[in-house]
């Protein structure tokens, strides 16, 4: 072999497998979620998300998770929400989850909602038993935390599989906040409710398109 | 060894101290005058003051250190160098005992100095320097008896506050009251977190079933950054907000807003305890 | 005709059939889907791993019989096997001179540190690439490029993969190869268990990269519990990896020192012992004691992930302080286990290059020992604020301040060679002398962190992980390049082009520097460690590191290029001595032989002695063939 042959063929040799590891690293950080925008228009919108207790599909059959309606009305498995900036934004929450309880209770309180209240199937609440909580929504850093309440354990008719459909056993709870300037903000659940993970924290808890999201306040 | 070289040998080492000296003249002034003050963290509170103080003589003290080394490299560099290809042995020097003495002598000293200093200020002057101590602290500033308590409790991902001394009222938000002695009584629900309130100096393991304690004093009224500073999982970046520290009025008026804020909860918070064992205990399900 | 020559006229794919890499990777797949599936039926109806859609017994299985698959394949049970039926022991079976012999099991310690050095090598750009994809996310204060969770992954591989690989980053390599060299052996103490430490490293690093497949991790390269054990399956690989590096290490350093203490040859003193042989030495004591702590922390881990036990969990009686004392109690010695063979490289290059003799050789020495002695008194310092005993944080402060006298020493070492040499100015000295500059720094803010008040500020902060990469990347990775660049000429017989080299230097040097000292600034301004977001503040000095970052990362690939061109390309035949050094594997031809030595040479002189008038040759290669002649 010449020596600018043997040069070329180790040099696309390395070239080849570097390229290879690469793609095999980027295209695992690459994965996220489709991006689901609010209905409405800015001052005031409308989100639409539920909660199922296993999500029924690949990759993760067992996996408790959001779900988010498309302004096409379709349930699309992702939790990146796409909200206007200075808006009121009111969100539907349909629960099918029953209760696991709140680890820190003091999150039964709803926290940055307007009125500080929600709504919990058609009543107004300032708070909820933490041990009736099944999830809450939370955007810590605007200072919105809402518990949801859970499906009581002997409600028939349970949802098995996402998405889940209305005539199922649910719960509704609607409340509104307010968005201020533009960022990417996360949200996510503090009830321990990772089936089978030591502390109710590991998998979906702490993944994103699961029950951890971004906010993209545009 | 040859004469010349003997000759030779004091001015170079008289050239590479006076060089030092020189440089550590200008440096030493410049790192307590124009650099301390922006040293980290603060002088909000006695503690963090503490650890300023530390970073400043340690600074003062290490740059002369780092400037020795590296005027005696450059200096060789310049000096001691091989022009040329050609391959000529240097003086066959193997040691000098005194010199190794000297140095063995002086490092000891500035390092059992440095200790003997750093525990003097810990455990005495600092009162454990803002640092989380565990549950039983050793070192206890003057009027700990009557520190108001602040419980942090770290939780995936969010940092919430209780004070026993008001009714165990739990805050998401952080104020202490200024010239009082805090106590923060530091726990988990969880995973380890570590409760970073900059300005402040206190930085504490947040670890579940254990109380740390970290005393402040703050000397002045004004805000203060909260970080995790022990990797805790997905959003272990943003488990950040901002303190104050408040007059004794406003820190009283504060509480009050608090607890009204807060008062549906109340009912359901489980009552005041150093640690706290919530359910799950084990896997969830 | 010899069999060698017949061996290489069968046609490539009867070549590739045999026990070598192929077959380990062939019967490491089978494996782990045999043990996958064996851990399946174990695992039915453990209900703690039901809702978890992951099964961390049956991942454990497959890893178990995937690396036992791929030991078999290596052909690491022929020679067991062999013995038990009754045939005569080997050593050298199956090894020929061509080049198929880097992809098996070889007991030659030149090849094993060959294999070594790209094995590592790898691994070590992998680790690169991670960095650089982190300072891309860290361009911006908020999450952009990528999501915190496979920022966290990123992270976390990074920084495993590092310490994994640069565990073994000169004791692999040059530790192999040239330890027997330069003590007068024909070969290591055990060289079976040399070609399973090798062989250990791409089967961890392998199952660390699968962790990405499943769903990666989340802890850093410490692994805290009980973080650890809520982790997603990927933490099983990081668990599993750090088993076998664990065990690895071990062996390297019972082998190691075995090989020293029992293997010099005659006239080999312990005052003429190389200063890097004295560091490799101090070394492996500190991974045989070392190691295996780190093995037990992990397979807690493992028994909590796996067997539900609660080890660290506090809800249910563990302790995390438990793990984070075994961590660290393996943890500490592991920093000096990167730092002390980069001393011995430095001090090794120093003489060479100054023309004088290692000032002080005695002193080295006593640092190093003391060095490897005081490592395992310190690890506290790690758990200042953690909440433990408060009463001993005075004690761990004197003995992490204490560590630094021994690690002075070598500074002392470096400044009374230099004293009145000749210095010149090739790319390993200049590669040595950046060491100093950079661990200079790194040690020093060192002292920062030993220090209780100045730690409750720095602590787990950038500070230290710029203190770290100070001393890691600054001091032990330096130290490697500089040791490739002086030895690669004996390992490979191939000249390495200068100017590239420098280039590489300076590039390397003046950004690795804009990369790291910033960080120190960072830390200090409260941005703590492993965060996807930041204050905005910090968002110019992030930015000004990530652009010295990715220069920083282009040296790299200036070294790749180097290799490239002068192994494959311009191939300049290197000489047998080019650095003129009186180190006793200069001595030999190049390629040095297969026996290395054709008598075990008779040690007549130390190796340093540049200058002295009427030292004799550093050693006598044919002890008695004169005085036979004569008589």
């Amino acid at each position: 072999m010449s020596r600018a042959a043997r040069l070329g063929a180790v040099g696309a040799g390395t070239a080849f497998v570097a390229a290879l590891i690469v793609y095999y690293i980027v295209s695992f950080l690459m994965v996220t979620p489709p991006g689901v925008a609010a209905t409405g228009s800015k001052p005031r919108v409308h989100l639409t998300l539920q909660t199922v207790a296993s999500f029924g599909h690949e990759p993760h059959t067992d996996w408790v998770s959001y779900l988010a309606r498309s302004p096409g009305g379709k349930w699309v498995h992702s939790t990146v929400l796409h909200v206007p900036s200075y808006s009121t934004v009111t969100v539907t929450v349909y629960q099918f989850d029953t209760a696991t309880g709140l680890r820190n209770p003091f999150w039964g309180q709803p926290h940055g909602t307007i009125g500080g209240t929600f709504n919990v199937d058609g009543k107004t609440l300032k708070v909820l038993d933490p041990d009736l909580a099944s999830h809450t929504f939370a955007i810590p850093d605007l200072g919105v935390t809402v518990p949801l309440k859970g499906v009581a354990d002997d409600a028939k008719n349970q949802c098995s599989v996402a998405p889940c459909n209305l005539s199922e056993a649910h719960t509704t709870v609607t409340f509104s906040f307010k968005t201020g300037k533009p960022g990417k903000f996360r949200w996510q659940c503090f009830v321990p409710c990772a089936a089978g993970f030591p502390l109710g924290f590991g998998g979906p808890m702490q993944s994103i398109g699961w029950m951890d999201g971004y906010l993209m306040v545009g | 060894m040859t004469t010349i070289a003997g000759e030779r040998m004091p001015r170079h080492g008289i050239r590479i101290l006076t060089i030092w000296l020189v440089l550590t003249a200008i440096a030493v002034p410049l790192i307590v005058l124009v650099l301390g003050p922006h040293l980290p963290p603060s002088r909000l509170t006695a503690e963090a003051a503490s650890q300023r103080d530390a970073n400043i003589v340690m600074t003062a003290l290490l740059v002369p250190i780092a400037l020795l080394v590296v005027v005696f490299f450059v200096y060789s560099f310049a000096f001691f160098r091989q022009s040329g290809d050609a391959i000529l042995d240097g003086p066959p020097i193997k040691g000098h005992s005194g010199a190794q003495l000297l140095w063995i002598v002086l490092t000891s000293v500035t390092v059992l100095a440095l200790a003997v200093w750093g525990s003097y200020t810990l455990v005495v002057s600092a009162h454990g320097a803002g640092g989380g101590q565990g549950p039983s602290p050793i070192a206890q500033p003057k009027g700990h008896e009557h520190a108001l308590p602040v419980q942090v409790i770290g939780q995936q991902w969010e940092w919430t506050f209780r004070f026993p001394t008001y009714g165990g009222l739990e805050t998401r938000d952080l104020a202490i009251p200024v010239h009082t002695v805090v106590a923060f009584h530091v726990t988990s629900l969880d995973v380890t977190h570590s409760f970073w309130a900059y300005e402040l100096g206190v930085k504490a393991d947040a670890v579940a079933g254990v109380d740390n304690v970290a005393y402040v004093n703050a000397r002045n009224t004004g805000s203060f950054q909260i970080r995790c500073a022990e990797l805790c999982g997905l959003w272990h970046g943003h488990m950040a907000k901002t303190g104050h520290v408040l007059t004794m009025q406003a820190f009283r008026a504060w509480i009050a807003l608090a607890r009204k804020q807060n008062a549906a909860v109340a009912k359901y918070l489980p009552d005041y305890n150093r640690v706290y064992f919530p359910a799950p205990l084990r896997r969830a399900g | 005709m010899n069999a060698t020559a017949i061996a290489a006229r069968r046609p490539l794919w009867r070549r590739l059939i045999g026990f070598n890499m192929l077959a380990g990777l062939a019967l490491g797949i089978g494996g782990w889907f045999l043990g996958a599936w064996i851990g399946g039926q174990i695992a039915v109806g453990h209900d703690y791993l039901q809702g978890t859609n992951q099964n961390d017994v049956g991942l454990f299985m497959g890893y178990l019989f995937g690396v036992i698959g791929w030991l078999v394949g290596l052909g690491f049970a022929n020679y067991p096997i062999g013995r038990l039926l009754g045939r005569a022991p080997t050593l050298r079976q199956h090894e020929t001179a061509s080049w198929t012999r880097y992809f098996k099991l070889c007991t030659d310690h030149k090849v094993v540190g060959i294999q070594y050095l790209f094995g590592v090598g790898i691994f070590f750009f992998i680790g690169g690439l991670n960095a650089m994809l982190m300072r891309t996310e860290l361009l911006r204060p908020v999450e952009q490029a990528w999501p915190a969770g496979q920022y966290l992954t990123l992270m976390s591989l990074h920084g495993t993969m590092m310490i994994m690989m640069t565990s073994a980053f000169i004791l692999g390599p040059f530790g192999n190869y040239f330890v027997p060299l330069m003590i007068g052996a024909r070969r290591m103490a055990f060289p079976r268990i040399e070609a399973l430490t090798f062989w250990l490293v791409p089967a961890a690093g392998l199952i660390l990269m699968s962790a990405i497949a499943f769903g990666g991790i989340a802890t850093g390269w410490t692994g805290y519990a009980p973080l650890a054990d809520e982790g997603r399956a990927g933490m099983d690989a990081y668990v599993v990896a750090f088993i076998l590096i664990g065990i690895s290490l071990t062996l390297v350093g019972i082998n190691l020192m075995a090989t020293i203490l029992t293997m010099r040859a005659p006239g080999m003193s312990w005052t003429r012992l190389p200063i890097f042989v004295w560091g490799v030495l101090a070394t492996s004591i500190l991974m045989a004691l070392a190691a295996p702590v780190l093995v037990a922390a992990m397979t807690m881990v493992l028994m909590d992930r796996g067997a539900n036990t609660s080890f660290f969990l506090a809800s249910a009686g563990g302790s995390q302080y438990l793990y984070e004392n075994l961590f660290w109690f393996f943890g500490h010695p592991e920093v000096y286990i990167l730092a002390l063979p980069g001393f011995g490289i430095v001090l090794e290059i120093l003489p060479v290059f100054a023309r004088k003799p290692l000032w002080g050789y005695r002193l080295a020495v006593a640092g190093m020992l003391g060095v490897t002695l005081l490592s395992f008194m310190v690890w506290q310092h790690h758990l200042f604020v953690s909440g433990m005993n408060a009463d001993l944080r005075p004690f761990y402060m004197l003995t992490t301040e204490l560590i630094s006298i021994p690690t002075g020493f070598i500074f002392l070492n470096a400044i009374g060679t230099l004293w009145r040499a000749r210095i010149r100015f090739t790319v390993p000295m200049l590669f040595a002398l950046a060491f100093f500059f950079n661990f200079l720094i790194g040690g020093l803010s060192g002292v920062f962190l030993s220090d209780v008040p100045s730690d409750v500020t720095t602590h787990g902060s950038y500070f230290v992980m710029a203190h770290f990469h100070y001393t890691i990347m600054g001091g032990l990775v330096f130290a490697f390049f500089g040791a490739v660049y002086y030895w690669l000429p004996k390992m490979l017989g191939v000249t390495l082009n200068e100017t590239l080299g420098k280039i590489h230097f300076w590039l390397m040097f003046v950004f690795f520097n804009l990369t790291f000292f910033p960080l120190f600034a960072a830390g200090f301004l409260d941005m703590p460690r492993r965060v996807s977001t930041y204050a905005p503040h910090l968002q110019a000095l992030n930015d000004f590191v990530s652009a010295s970052a990715f220069v920083l990362g282009f040296s790299m690939l200036v070294f790749i290029a180097n290799m490239v061109w002068s192994l494959v390309f311009a191939r300049v035949p290197a000489a047998e001595n080019p650095w003129a050094s009186r180190g006793l594997e200069w001595q030999l031809p190049t390629p040095v032989p297969v026996d290395n030595f054709e008598r075990i040479p008779v040690i007549t002189s130390g190796p340093y002695e540049y200058g002295v008038a009427g030292a004799p040759p550093v050693a006598d290669f044919a002890p008695g063939v004169v005085a036979a002649a004569e008589s």
